[in-house]
């Protein structure tokens, strides 16, 4: 068990890799109920979400969610989120844990709309069903026709009798859903999900798959890829910014970025060398200091020791010759295209 | 599970003397805190170690951990095996999976080391 903003939370249940590969070839289960829930509601509720992210919350239909950056006005990142326009006055955000008293003081602060912003966390548990069978095993227990799901949208349905957000998104690169139900049943559903992913060779999973599975996919850790001092420009996530869609916290300071162009750029990178890199750790090119490792792993799907670093932008082209300083010592590296991992459809 | 005849450290090495040599490797408590080892990096033959301090890390998928000298002395001898198959350290952390071979720079070091039965209280403390 390890202490994660305030939660215990397992790294594993039984093997990190088990669990991983679980998760790749059936299907894992995870207890994410740490993640924060923020909503707002209102007349202007649209507005306000739109106000405050980065994606276009305009452009969202009822029941569709999206990938956006919270920023501040300097550009760099609060938090990464998920929204979910739940209807035309009901906007619902998935936030990082650690994250939630900080973004909800930083959303409250910049609203000048007819909307009121609930921290709500305490109301929601969030379990994640992940893998190539997530579907079949989750569709035991709801009457909720998953199939008719798109990626990245959600139903308010029910799972075993209880209301539930059944949302088909997740942080693993493989298909699944997250659902958000009431605490108090969240213990019976894992039970019971775990039962019905048993032909499957479902397995619970902690945060250390949680962190290979994303890194694979290169779905980015706040605290690693992003946070205050990096833009989404700067961190490959240009397509999350809609700078045409009207103001919005941090517009100015991403149009003026744009304008001169960006001097550091996040690129994923392979071991050419003996070595794992590790968050941290720093990278040299032609001899040296270049950038930093945000995010370094084995990638138990891959076979490989993969990572994500931030180079000059000059230096940030695939196919670069890298040496990442592993305790001291170079270790050859070269930066590949990603997503490293990317699942068949 | 943890043998009588070795000695322990609390950071969670262990030390099987043989004359004037000894074998050094990690702990079972050691394996299963790391989970699944990737990667081994020990040192050179010949290599002097000091007692306490790092001699080389040991890598599982989630992070990497130092292995500190259990005694001072000369490297005699690294496991190969574990180049290939730095699994094995979660199979056989006590017998195949041993790190390496240490000639005794001091054999009196030995005794500031624990027994098992130490070893074992010292582990329950700590989890």
């Amino acid at each position: 068990m390890v202490d994660f903003g305030g939660w215990d939370m397992p790294v594993q249940y039984s093997s990190l890799l088990e669990e991983h590969h679980a998760v790749r070839k059936g299907v894992g289960l995870f207890d994410v109920s740490h993640m924060g829930e923020i909503e707002i509601r209102g007349p202007e509720a649209i507005q306000c979400a739109d106000f405050l992210t980065t994606n276009s919350v305009v452009k969202l239909k009822k029941g569709q969610a999206q990938y956006s950056g919270l920023l501040y006005q300097h550009g760099g990142f609060v938090d990464d989120v998920l929204v979910h326009k739940v209807t035309d006055h009901h906007i619902f955000i998935c936030v990082n844990a650690s994250n939630q008293d900080k973004d909800f003081a930083h959303m409250r602060g910049l609203n000048r709309f007819e909307a009121a912003i609930e921290l709500s966390s305490d109301k929601y548990a969030q379990l994640a069903i992940q893998g190539p069978r997530a579907l079949e095993t989750l569709q035991k227990l709801t009457s909720t026709k998953l199939t008719e799901i798109r990626y990245y949208w959600f139903i308010d349905g029910e799972v075993s009798g209880v209301a539930a957000r059944i949302a088909r998104t997740g942080y693993t690169g493989e298909d699944g859903f997250e659902i958000y139900i009431e605490p108090s049943a969240a213990a019976r559903i894992w039970d019971e999900i775990l039962q019905a992913g048993e032909e499957f060779g479902i397995k619970p999973c902690g945060l250390g798959a949680r962190n290979t599975l994303r890194l694979e996919a290169k779905m980015a850790l706040y605290g690693h890829e992003i946070h205050a001092s990096i833009t989404p420009l700067e961190a490959d996530l240009a397509w999350m910014v809609k700078l045409d869609k009207g103001d919005f916290v941090g517009r100015d300071a991403l149009a003026r970025q744009k304008d001169q162009g960006i001097r550091r750029k996040l690129i994923g990178f392979e071991m050419r060398g003996r070595g794992i890199a590790r968050d941290g750790y720093e990278v040299y090119v032609d001899g040296a200091p270049a950038g930093w490792v945000t995010s370094g792993s084995p990638a138990p799907t891959l076979n490989k020791n993969i990572g994500l670093c931030y180079l000059p932008v000059e230096r940030a082209q695939i196919g670069q010759a890298i040496e990442v300083m592993v305790r001291n010592q170079p270790v050859a590296a070269e930066t590949v295209d990603t997503p490293f991992y990317k699942r068949a459809k | 599970m943890y043998p009588e005849d070795f000695r322990y450290t609390k950071e969670h090495e262990w030390v099987k003397l043989e004359g004037d040599t000894a074998l050094v490797g990690i702990t079972d408590h050691a394996q299963k805190e790391l989970g699944d080892i990737v990667y081994v990096d020990l040192p050179k033959i010949g290599a002097q170690l000091e007692k306490g301090k790092s001699l080389g890390s040991v890598e599982s998928v989630k992070a990497v951990s130092d292995i500190y000298a259990p005694v001072s002395g000369e490297v005699l001898g690294i496991n190969d095996v574990l180049t290939s198959a730095p699994e094995k350290l979660n199979e056989d952390p006590h017998g195949a999976a041993w790190l390496m071979k240490v000639r005794l720079k001091d054999p009196a070091e030995i005794k500031q080391l624990l027994s098992a039965a130490d070893y074992q209280s010292y582990i329950g403390a700590e989890s």
